[in-house]
């Protein structure tokens, strides 16, 4: 047994039958982010000694018989999510020095249950970009291939799973940042649909899109995460009141009577040769596994789905962004008398590119004389966008896309290139724009490099692609295979 | 139709963001790039469309107005740039 490439499911396994101590399986954690985060740079901040003290406390609580699957399972945090009395960056200068006072909703779930946070996790700056290269620190590496980007926003979540510098991880996605990074990285990464999980304390960036979830080592563990943070939240008044399921209890070996559904635009020029290929057999798994495939499906509205997101993202975000002043928390430019030269100097050093660019974008879309033409239109189109999933909801249980239209690509290769950059989320931001629940898994390499399969639900549909998920991670190898760092 | 030099200026000055001549420079092409991508949805037909802000079912969330603990003064002040007494120290507003 190598600790710490276990997962939740089989660590609670041996936890709850003494054959490993959360303190051991703490330490193989710590032990790996020392062996391998000087190549991969995935974290921002490590808790080591906060971790040792909670692997303690979780280790008398399974003692006492009070345990819960994540009870002792070393997690690490994207840093956009507020943890009390734990740096709290968003990967900003802005926020370099934010220490939260209280804990955002889900770690407050996640501690409930006994969690050991072993870190906070590196991104691109309040969660803008697809690489992590828009980090004001460092660049996170691909640790299938370390002169590659890991993905993004959460990028570093998603390598600290893959190369087994924890067990799981939490991330946050807007237009496809847990899933894009979880694709690149060859783990599991679900964005569950808009409202399931509370935002209480999660780094506002596009209020209307964003949603945190879980990136883990399989389906199962998938499920068990879910379980964990899903639920209504008074403290945020977007998440929904509707019952939570257990999560686990739909994960079923067979597809039977399932009908899934391919929408052909999602194949279409700048798609690679080798993710095609990679989706054209694991969508015929799914078939053999009893799934009726269609695949002829039309969603006409996705090539609008880009211009529609980089219009609603960055104007949420210039808002949301607005609150960044220099007075009660965060950077502040002191050198002037000026109360406005202040507050357009904090923001000018606080801020990198990216996040600049975006600011400009939105207060532009937003200003007077071209609200009309850009957000309002954006928003209608909007509703185009998702009547049209709805419609083909009634038809089908779920459809299936690539995650991303490439394998991961050169670090570098993207970062001077915005549009280019953004088209790299072109198969994940359809989804936030309809609210609707995703997950991306493995399904295949090409040329050594991970390929995602993302599955796309109904509203609230989680347990459906959970399951068909499952059903091809059960029959297929993709998820085992390891990193040799 | 590429934004000028004033144009964007103008956008900065609403976002209060302090921007250098060469940012202001790139900003123009990168800017200009984006939107003219943007046009695409100009010939989307959206007459009788309304307009989406949010995806989910809920209308109009309220909660009872009960009294609750907030957060503890000093630590709302522990990461306050600058601080004086049991106040933030801001720069003054009026001349």
């Amino acid at each position: 047994m190598i600790a710490h490439q276990l997962t939740i499911h089989e660590a609670h396994g041996l936890l709850k039958t003494k054959q490993l101590s959360s303190v051991e399986l703490t330490k193989a954690c710590l032990e790996r982010i020392r062996q391998v985060e000087p190549r991969v740079h995935a974290l921002v901040t490590i808790t080591d000694e906060l971790a040792l003290r909670q692997a303690q406390k979780a280790d008398e609580r399974i003692a006492r018989g009070d345990t819960h699957p994540l009870t002792g399972i070393p997690v690490v945090i994207k840093d956009n999510m507020c943890t009390k009395g734990i740096l709290t960056t968003c990967s900003s200068q802005m926020l370099a020095n934010f220490v939260p006072p209280y804990d955002a909703t889900v770690v407050e779930k996640l501690n409930e249950r006994g969690a050991v946070i072993v870190g906070k996790s590196n991104m691109d700056e309040f969660a803008m970009g697809s690489s992590t290269e828009h980090s004001a620190f460092f660049t996170t590496h691909n640790p299938w291939d370390l002169n590659r980007v890991p993905g993004g926003s959460s990028g570093g979540s998603a390598v600290a799973v893959a190369s087994g510098e924890v067990i799981y991880a939490l991330g946050s996605d807007t237009g496809g940042s847990i899933r894009q990074p979880a694709g690149f990285c060859s783990v599991t990464g679900l964005k569950p649909t808009y409202g399931r999980v509370s935002r209480y304390g999660l780094v506002a960036f596009a209020s209307s899109l964003d949603q945190i979830g879980p990136l883990t080592k399989d389906v199962t563990d998938c499920a068990m995460v879910l379980n964990a943070i899903a639920g209504y939240d008074s403290r945020d008044s977007t998440s929904v009141p509707y019952p939570t399921p257990d999560y686990t209890q739909c994960l079923t070996a067979d597809l039977k009577g399932l009908s899934i559904g391919v929408p052909k635009e999602y194949f279409v020029a700048g798609m690679q040769a080798e993710v095609e290929k990679a989706l054209q057999a694991a969508i015929n798994k799914l078939e053999e596994l009893g799934a009726r495939i269609d695949w002829e499906v039309s969603l006409p509205h996705t090539p609008h789905a880009l211009a529609v997101y980089y219009i609603i993202a960055p104007s949420e975000a210039s808002a949301n962004l607005a609150r960044y002043d220099g007075v009660k928390y965060g950077f502040s430019y002191q050198d002037t008398d000026s109360v406005w030269e202040a507050l357009e100097k904090t923001r000018q050093f606080g801020f990198g590119d990216e996040v600049k660019r975006r600011i400009m974008l939105g207060t532009y879309a937003l200003s007077a004389g071209y609200y009309d033409a850009y957000y309002l239109k954006a928003q209608k189109v909007r509703t185009l966008i998702r009547r049209e999933f709805d419609e083909a909801f009634a038809k089908f249980d779920a459809l299936v896309t690539p995650t991303s239209p490439t394998v991961p690509f050169k670090i570098g290769e993207k970062v001077d290139d915005p549009l280019q950059m953004y088209l790299s989320d072109v198969c994940t931001l359809p989804i936030n724009i309809a609210g609707l629940p995703a997950i991306s898994i493995p399904a295949g390499f090409g040329d050594g490099l991970p390929i995602g399969m993302q599955l796309i639900g109904k509203p609230f549909g989680e347990e459906t692609i959970l399951r068909i998920a499952y059903a091809y991670e059960q029959a297929t190898e993709w998820h085992k295979r390891r990193l040799k760092i | 139709m590429k934004l000028s030099h004033e144009e964007v200026q103008h956008i900065a000055l609403l976002a209060r963001l302090g921007l250098t001549d060469a940012e202001i420079d790139r900003l123009r092409e990168q800017l200009s790039n984006i939107l003219e991508n943007f046009q695409i949805l100009q010939q989307v037909n959206t007459s009788d469309v309304p307009p989406t802000a949010q995806s989910i079912p809920l209308q109009n969330v309220t909660k009872d107005d009960e009294v609750a603990a907030s957060l503890p003064q000093n630590q709302i002040l522990a990461n306050a740039p600058q601080r004086e007494r049991e106040y933030f120290r801001v720069k003054a507003v009026l001349e």
